[in-house]
């Protein structure tokens, strides 16, 4: 069991910068987070796109703030369980919340902030009808381990270069056979990785079919054959075991939506004088939440952060006084 | 000059709404439609990095050419069309007036 202070839903920069703000209240955080890494959409949509609303950077790219909000919350020893998504809560008899990850692991703290920004990034899924009972069958959006494809029959669709790697890649000695789908004849990917696979196409080793797109998926428990559709020379039936559909990823709100908050268009709906929501104990702060004139941004979500530490703090140790400190006289003090 | 052009979207309902829209402000058609709390997800805030605000051009308007960016970006969208495009990168300008667009079904 994780035991901390404040337990934040998002590892994103509202969820980061909460780190420092705890931090400087004595509080110890813990971040959990759907994707392998911290930054949330600035790591994993926009690393190299520039923000010009950081007060005090005319311009930054979003994979540098996130890197230096990733060494401001440093000193406070923030822990993480990344890869994770946050699935479930309850209440112990010490009225502190225990959190479980889909993959089972719990934590234990007596706040939650949830800074999910857009939800948990989840994989695209094609509307294909009856691909829902296929998957884990023969359907599945994200290779965890090649070695599950050895000798299979395998098809990738997209035209990315999550695609393209993983085609070059189980088609070297890995799968019997790998096929790649994608729906026009150029390729997004990295230019020597699309050379790679054009190579490997042109030798067999990958049988490329662009212009198409799968428009149906058939098995009976089990995926046994695909329905793909050419721009203009009609469908084809093609015969495998796995298919593996790489669209990229899209936010979903998720499983907090079963926590019993208080939603309102997908957000969290909050008080802004502390960002707690409808439930005792838990907050939400950044782009999940709104309130009468929110506006998503990276500079309110600070904002949001710093008062409700102070809220967080006041629940925490309800007979402390808290006394506001600046930076400049009293330096950062890490645990 | 006014500033203020009409243009058309389609919803995912069939139905049609007509949305003033004015030319001077910097805005495009996702920003358009999320203002008028059409549903439009705009994930990515306008960078051409997500897909969802996917929408056809239904009308003949002669719509600024798909970056690569663009283009690539609709890869990871569903149900694209030879007439897809993402309403973020369709900035609104005089020339659009009267243009018609439907939006695209979202996917799962």
């Amino acid at each position: 069991m994780i035991q901390t202070d404040i337990l934040i839903i998002g590892a994103g920069p509202c969820g980061l910068f909460t780190v420092f703000e705890a931090g400087l209240l004595k509080l110890h955080c813990h971040l959990i987070d759907a994707l392998p890494q911290a930054g949330g959409q600035c790591s994993e949509i926009y690393p190299k796109k520039p923000i010009y609303d950081i007060p005090a950077y005319p311009s930054i790219l979003a994979g540098d703030l996130v890197d230096k909000l990733m060494e401001q919350a440093a000193p406070f020893q923030p822990g993480f369980t990344l890869g994770e998504r946050a699935e479930s809560i309850e209440k112990d008899s010490e009225d502190q919340f225990i959190l479980t990850t889909n993959r089972g692991t719990k934590h234990r703290a007596p706040i939650i902030a949830i800074a999910g920004g857009l939800g948990c990034f989840e994989p695209r899924k094609p509307p294909v009808p009856g691909l829902a009972d296929l998957e884990d069958h023969g359907v599945e959006y994200i290779i965890k381990d090649p070695e599950f494809y050895r000798g299979k029959r395998v098809v990738i669709s997209g035209g990315g270069d999550s695609a393209l790697d993983w085609a070059i890649f189980l088609a070297d000695g890995v799968a019997s056979e790998v096929t790649l789908i994608h729906r026009r004849q150029e390729f997004r990917g990295h230019l020597d990785s699309v050379q790679k696979a054009m190579d490997m196409a042109a030798t067999g080793k990958i049988q490329l079919l662009t212009d198409s797109e799968v428009t149906a998926v058939h098995g009976e428990g089990a995926l046994k054959s695909l329905v793909v559709k050419h721009k203009t020379e009609g469908e084809r039936t093609l015969e495998t075991d796995h298919w593996v559909p790489l669209f990229g990823l899209s936010p979903k709100l998720g499983p907090i939506a079963d926590w019993n908050l208080n939603i309102n268009k997908n957000a969290v709906e909050v008080n802004t004088f502390d960002y707690s929501t409808n439930i005792p104990g838990i907050y939400a702060i950044g782009d999940i939440n709104t309130y009468p004139g929110k506006l998503k941004l990276i500079l309110c979500g600070f904002h949001e952060a710093t008062l409700m530490v102070q809220s967080a703090f006041k629940r925490i140790y309800p007979d402390k006084n808290l006394v506001l400190k600046y930076t400049t006289v009293n330096g950062v003090n890490g645990f | 000059m006014d500033h203020i052009i009409e243009v058309n979207v389609i919803d995912r309902d069939g139905q049609l709404h007509k949305l003033e829209a004015p030319t001077d402000m910097g805005m495009n058609m996702m920003e358009l439609c999320k203002s008028a709390e059409l549903p439009v997800e705009g994930t990515c805030g306008g960078m051409a990095m997500c897909a969802s605000c996917h929408m056809y051009v239904e009308s003949n308007h002669e719509v600024p050419e798909k970056s690569d960016d663009e283009e690539d970006m609709l890869d990871e969208a569903f149900f694209v069309e030879d007439n897809s495009r993402l309403g973020c990168q369709i900035h609104l300008a005089d020339a659009l007036d009267g243009l018609t667009v439907r939006l695209a079904p979202v996917g799962q």
